[in-house]
C-alpha cells in the first residue's frame, strides 16, 4: 500500500517552475530516496509533505485519503515529520525537555510519565538518546539522532529526512542508517533526500530520480548503479573521474605558523593551526561543517581577526594587513555558504558589476571601464555555462548553481598565487562540478598554491595532494591524499589525532 | 481562500500600464468624492488642476521652482539611500545649509557677486553636509540609528533657525516683527529665463549624481556597501570612509537647496525656509526609483500636482482639505499599485470541489 502518493504536484516560485507535474509515492517499511542535483525541485517536493509550502495544482493522499497540508502542525497530524538540515532545538535545555517543548497537554507537564515513552520509544528504534544531557554538549550525530526520537514522540510513521548526511562523519553516517533501517523495520516509511549517490545505493529500496523539477523515474535500487543515477540526475552520459594532476612543486607559498583565532564570545575557533602549502600543490580541508574551515579562510583574507599567530606568504607576514592589500598580493578567496550568495558577490548587481568588485579599484581615475569587466562576463558566461538572459541581468534573480558560478568564474580568472576556494562545487551539478575541477588542476598547473575546502570525502581524496583535517579549530592530521582512505579522515574528523603529523609526534595519551 | 503570490519579472510596458491605471483609478475614485461631496463636476476640477500648474507662465515658473528644490534634495537623497542609509534628515540639512549661506550673505554684502554667490553655494554645501556627518559618523563609529537621529536633529535645526529668526539676527529695521533682515542684492541667485537659475543646477547634478552613482568608483563603492557590508569588507572597501563621503554629498546636496531656497525663493533666512521639503523628497525618491532621470520627472510631476492643489482651492473654491485629499489619493494609489506589481493575488479552490471531482 501506498502510504504517500502525491499525484501531479505543480509549484511555480516567480518564473521559476520548482516541480511540475510530479506523481511520487512511498511505501510504508521502506527507505524511499529522493535523489537529484540541487535545484531539481527535491526540498520543495518535501517541504509539500511538511506543510511548509503548498502546492499550485495537484493533490497530496495520505493514506489513500486526500489531505491539505497546510502546516507543519497539519502535516504532524496525519504522522509526517521532517528533520530538517538545521536543527531546530533548544541549546541548553536537555534532550527530555527539547521532546516535551511546545506540546499539549493539561496545565502541568507529567515528566516522569513523558520519560517512561519517551525511553520505551528510544529502546524500540535503538536510538540511544541520554535523556538528560543538555543539547549544546551533544555531538551533531546526537542531535541528529534527538530530533529524530522528536519527530518520533509526536506521532509521526513516516520520516522525511533533507540531506541528513551532509553535517555527519563517516561513522556518524553509519549509525545514521542503523537507525534508519530499524524504522524500516518497525514499519515506518523514510524518505531520505541527497545527492549523493552511493549512499543511496547502501541504504535505500527504492528511489526517485527528479531533474529540473521534474521526475525523471521511481526505480528499484538492487537494479542500479552509480553510473545510471548520474545519468538520470544528468540527464546525459558523465564521466565520474578526476584525476590528480602531477606537478613539480615549487617552493612553499603559504606557511600559517600557530594561527589562533577567537570569536565574539572568546572561544577559540582556530586553535594553533600549523601547515604549509607548496606552489603547484593542492593542500585539502576535510572537517566536519562549522570545524572552523571559514574562519580559516577569512583569517587568509584578512576578514577575521587573528589573536596570535603568522600567515607568511611569499616571505612575508600578512597578519595585520587590510583586505585590499590582501587581494593585491595575489591571494583570492571564496567561500561558497549554504545561502551561496554569502560576501563574494552583490545580489543585486548584474554579473558585469560582480566583476568588478575585487579589482575595480586597481583602475586609474574617477570612473570605471567596465569594457574588459564585460568582456571577462562573456567569457566566464560561455566557459562555466551560466544560464542567463544576459551579462545585464541582477545576478539574484539567477539560480544558485549560476550564482556560485558566477563567484568561481571571477576568483579562478583572477588567477593569484595563492587560491582559497571552500566548497567550491557545493550544489552544483555534476557536470560543473568535473568543469571547476578541471580549472582548479588548470591552476595548479600555473603553479599556484590552493587550499580546497571540500566536504566530499571521494573528491578531496581524488583531487588534493594532501589532506589536512580540522576538528573543533585543531588540525588532527595532514596525510598523503593517495594514501589514506575515508576511514582514516573519518576518525580524523572526529577528533581522533594522527599519531605522526609531518613528524611532529603526538601528546598520545589524549 | 485567498493567497498571496510573488510575481515573475513583469515586462516594462506592463508595469508602466499599471501604473497608468493606478492613476486613472485616483482620478476616477476622487471624481466619486467630488460629486458625492462637493456636487462639482469633476472635469472642471481636473482641468482647474492642470491650469493651475501650467496655465501660466508665472505658474509653470512656480512649477519649476518647487520641482528644482525637490530635485535637487532627492538626488541627495538617493546617494544614502543607494547606501541604505535612510537619511530622513533633509529638512535639517537644508535648514543648516541655509543658515551657512546666510551668514556670508548677512554679513559681507559688499562682496562681489559672483564671488559671494560661489562662496554662498560652497558654505551652503558644507553646512548640509556637515551637518548629516553628524548621525554618519554616529553610524559609523557606534552603529546608531540613522533614520532616528537624523530625524532628530531636523527639529534641532528648526529650532536653530527659530533661535536666530527670535534672537540674535533679528532684523531691528522690522519694526519688531520678528524676521531676519533680507539679503543684499549681491547675495541673491540671478534668473535665467525668468526662473532662478538653480534650475540649470538641477539639471546638471542630475546628469553629475546619474555618472556618480553608475559610472564612478565611489558610487560603486556604495551600492556594494548599501547591500552588504561583508561583501564590501571582503571586496576590501574601507568602509568608514565611504560611509562619511556618501553621507556628506547627500547632506550637501540637501544644503546646496537650502542656500537656493534661502537666496532666490525667499531672499532670506527663515524657519519656513525649508517647507517639508525634506520630507517630501523621501516620496520622490522613492517613486522615482533611486534613478536621476525618473526623480526629475517624478519632482516636476510632484511639483505640479502642489502647486495645482493649491490653485483650485481659490479656483473652484473648495477647502484646503480637498485639495490635499486628492493628492493624497493620488499618492495611495501609485504607491499602492506597486504591491501588484510584485505580487498576484490567487483564488484556490475549496477542498470539497476537488474531493468530489475524485470520487467521481
Amino acid at each position: 500500500m501506498d502510504v504517500i502518493s502525491m499525484k501531479g504536484i505543480t509549484k511555480i516560485f516567480g518564473s521559476v517552475v520548482a516541480n511540475k507535474d510530479i506523481d511520487f509515492e512511498v511505501r510504508f517499511g521502506e527507505i524511499h530516496a529522493l535523489l537529484g542535483e540541487n535545484g531539481a525541485g527535491k526540498s520543495t517536493l518535501v517541504n509539500m509533505l511538511s506543510g511548509i509550502y503548498t502546492p499550485d495544482s495537484g493533490s497530496i493522499f495520505i493514506r489513500e485519503k486526500e489531505v491539505k497540508l497546510t502546516s507543519p502542525r497539519a502535516a504532524i497530524d496525519v504522522g509526517i515529520g521532517m528533520i530538517h538540515q538545521h536543527y531546530k532545538l533548544v541549546e541548553i535545555m536537555t534532550a527530555l525537555e527539547n521532546i516535551m517543548l511546545g506540546q499539549k497537554g493539561g496545565g502541568f507537564l507529567r515528566a516522569n510519565i513523558i520519560r517512561e515513552k519517551i525511553e520505551k520509544l528510544s529502546q524500540r528504534f535503538q536510538l540511544g538518546v541520554d535523556l538528560d544531557k543538555k543539547v549544546y554538549e551533544m555531538s551533531v550525530g546526537e542531535k541528529q539522532t534527538l530530533e529524530i526520537l522528536k519527530v518520533l514522540y509526536r506521532g509521526a510513521n513516516i520520516l522525511i529526512l533533507d540531506e541528513p548526511t551532509a553535517v555527519l562523519t563517516p561513522q556518524e553516517t553509519e549509525k545514521l542508517f542503523q537507525v534508519m533501517n530499524r524504522m524500516k523495520d518497525e514499519g515506518c516509511a523514510v524518505i531520505f533526500i541527497t545527492h549523493k549517490m552511493n549512499e543511496v545505493l547502501r541504504i535505500s529500496d527504492r528511489l526517485t530520480v527528479l531533474r529540473k523539477g521534474q521526475k525523471v523515474k521511481t526505480l528499484e535500487t538492487k537494479s542500479t548503479n552509480t553510473k545510471e543515477l548520474a545519468e538520470l540526475m544528468v540527464g546525459h552520459p558523465v564521466n565520474l573521474a578526476i584525476n590528480r594532476v602531477e606537478t613539480v612543486k615549487g617552493k612553499v607559498l603559504l606557511e600559517v605558523k600557530n594561527l589562533t583565532c577567537v570569536n565574539e564570545e572568546k572561544v577559540q575557533v582556530l586553535k594553533g593551526l600549523n601547515f604549509t602549502i607548496r606552489g603547484g600543490e593542492i593542500l585539502g580541508v576535510a572537517g566536519i561543517a562549522g570545524s572552523g574551515q571559514k574562519e580559516l579562510c577569512e583569517a587568509i583574507a584578512g576578514l577575521y581577526p587573528v589573536k596570535d599567530g603568522e600567515i607568511i606568504f611569499d616571505e612575508e607576514n600578512i597578519v595585520g594587513l587590510t583586505p585590499r592589500q590582501i587581494i593585491t598580493k595575489g591571494i583570492s578567496m571564496s567561500f561558497v555558504p549554504e545561502d551561496r550568495l554569502g560576501m563574494g558577490l552583490v545580489a543585486s548587481m548584474d554579473i558585469v558589476d560582480n566583476m568588478i568588485l575585487k579589482d575595480y579599484h586597481k583602475q586609474k581615475g574617477f570612473l570605471i571601464n567596465r569594457k574588459p569587466a564585460a568582456e571577462k562576463a562573456v567569457k566566464i558566461v560561455k566557459q562555466l555555462d551560466i544560464s542567463t538572459p544576459s551579462i545585464h541581468h541582477p545576478i539574484k534573480e539567477l539560480s544558485g548553481g549560476n550564482i556560485q558560478k558566477v563567484l568561481l568564474g571571477r576568483e579562478l580568472e583572477a588567477h593569484p598565487k595563492l587560491l582559497i576556494t571552500a566548497y567550491p562545487v557545493r550544489g552544483l551539478d555534476i557536470n560543473v562540478s568535473y568543469k571547476i575541477y578541471d580549472l582548479i588542476n588548470e591552476e595548479k598547473k600555473k603553479g599556484e598554491a590552493i587550499l580546497f575546502v571540500g566536504e566530499d570525502l571521494d573528491v578531496l581524496i581524488e583531487l588534493c595532494d594532501r589532506i589536512m583535517v580540522l576538528c573543533h579549530g585543531e588540525i588532527t592530521g595532514i596525510v598523503e591524499a593517495a594514501k589514506t582512505t575515508k576511514e582514516e579522515l573519518g576518525l580524523l574528523m572526529a577528533g581522533e589525532k594522527h599519531q605522526d603529523m609531518e613528524g611532529i609526534t603526538r601528546d598520545q595519551n589524549s | 481562500m485567498i493567497r498571496i503570490a510573488k510575481r515573475a519579472k513583469m515586462s516594462k510596458a506592463k508595469s508602466a500600464g499599471i501604473r497608468l491605471l493606478a492613476i486613472l483609478l485616483a482620478l476616477l475614485t476622487s471624481a466619486v468624492l467630488i460629486v458625492l461631496a462637493l456636487s462639482l463636476h469633476p472635469l472642471d476640477v481636473y482641468i482647474a488642476l492642470f491650469k493651475g500648474a501650467f496655465g501660466s507662465a508665472y505658474r509653470i515658473r512656480e512649477v519649476v521652482e518647487s520641482a528644482t528644490a525637490l530635485t535637487i534634495v532627492s538626488l541627495g537623497i538617493t546617494i544614502a539611500f543607494k547606501m541604505q542609509f535612510w537619511n530622513i534628515g533633509g529638512e535639517g540639512q537644508i535648514c543648516m545649509g541655509a543658515f551657512f549661506a546666510s551668514f556670508l550673505a548677512l554679513n559681507f554684502p559688499e562682496m562681489s557677486k559672483p564671488l559671494l554667490l560661489t562662496l554662498m553655494i560652497l558654505a551652503g554645501m558644507l553646512g548640509g553636509g556637515l551637518w548629516a556627518l553628524i548621525p554618519a559618523y554616529f553610524k559609523a563609529k557606534w552603529r546608531t540609528n540613522e533614520t532616528i537621529i537624523t530625524l532628530m536633529m531636523n527639529y534641532v535645526a528648526l529650532k536653530w533657525l527659530t533661535y536666530l529668526q527670535f534672537g540674535p539676527w533679528k532684523d531691528p529695521n522690522a519694526l519688531g516683527f520678528p524676521k531676519i533682515a533680507n539679503f543684499a542684492d549681491n547675495a541673491i541667485l540671478p534668473e535665467v529665463f525668468g526662473v532662478h537659475i538653480g534650475w540649470i543646477f538641477a539639471l546638471i547634478l542630475v546628469v553629475l549624481v546619474s555618472i556618480f552613482l553608475n559610472h564612478s568608483k565611489k558610487g560603486y563603492e556604495i551600492a556594494v556597501l548599501g547591500e552588504s557590508e561583508n561583501t564590501a569588507l571582503y571586496a576590501g572597501v574601507n568602509i568608514k570612509r565611504t560611509i562619511i563621503t556618501a553621507v556628506f554629498i547627500s547632506g550637501a546636496l540637501c544644503g546646496l537647496t537650502g542656500m537656493i531656497q534661502a537666496s532666490a525663493v525667499n531672499n532670506t533666512l527663515s524657519v519656513e525656509i525649508s517647507k517639508g521639503i525634506g520630507f517630501t523628497a523621501i516620496i520622490t525618491t522613492w517613486l522615482g526609483f533611486l534613478k536621476p532621470a525618473f526623480i526629475l520627472v517624478v519632482s516636476i510631476l510632484f511639483a505640479a500636482l502642489v502647486q495645482g492643489g493649491s490653485f483650485i482651492q481659490t479656483a473652484v473654491g473648495i477647502p484646503q482639505a480637498v485639495a490635499e485629499l486628492l493628492q493624497g489619493l493620488i499618492l495611495f494609489f501609485v504607491l499602492g499599485c506597486e504591491f501588484f506589481i510584485r505580487y498576484k493575488v490567487v483564488l484556490e479552490k475549496p477542498l470539497f470541489n476537488v474531493r468530489r471531482g475524485t470520487k467521481e
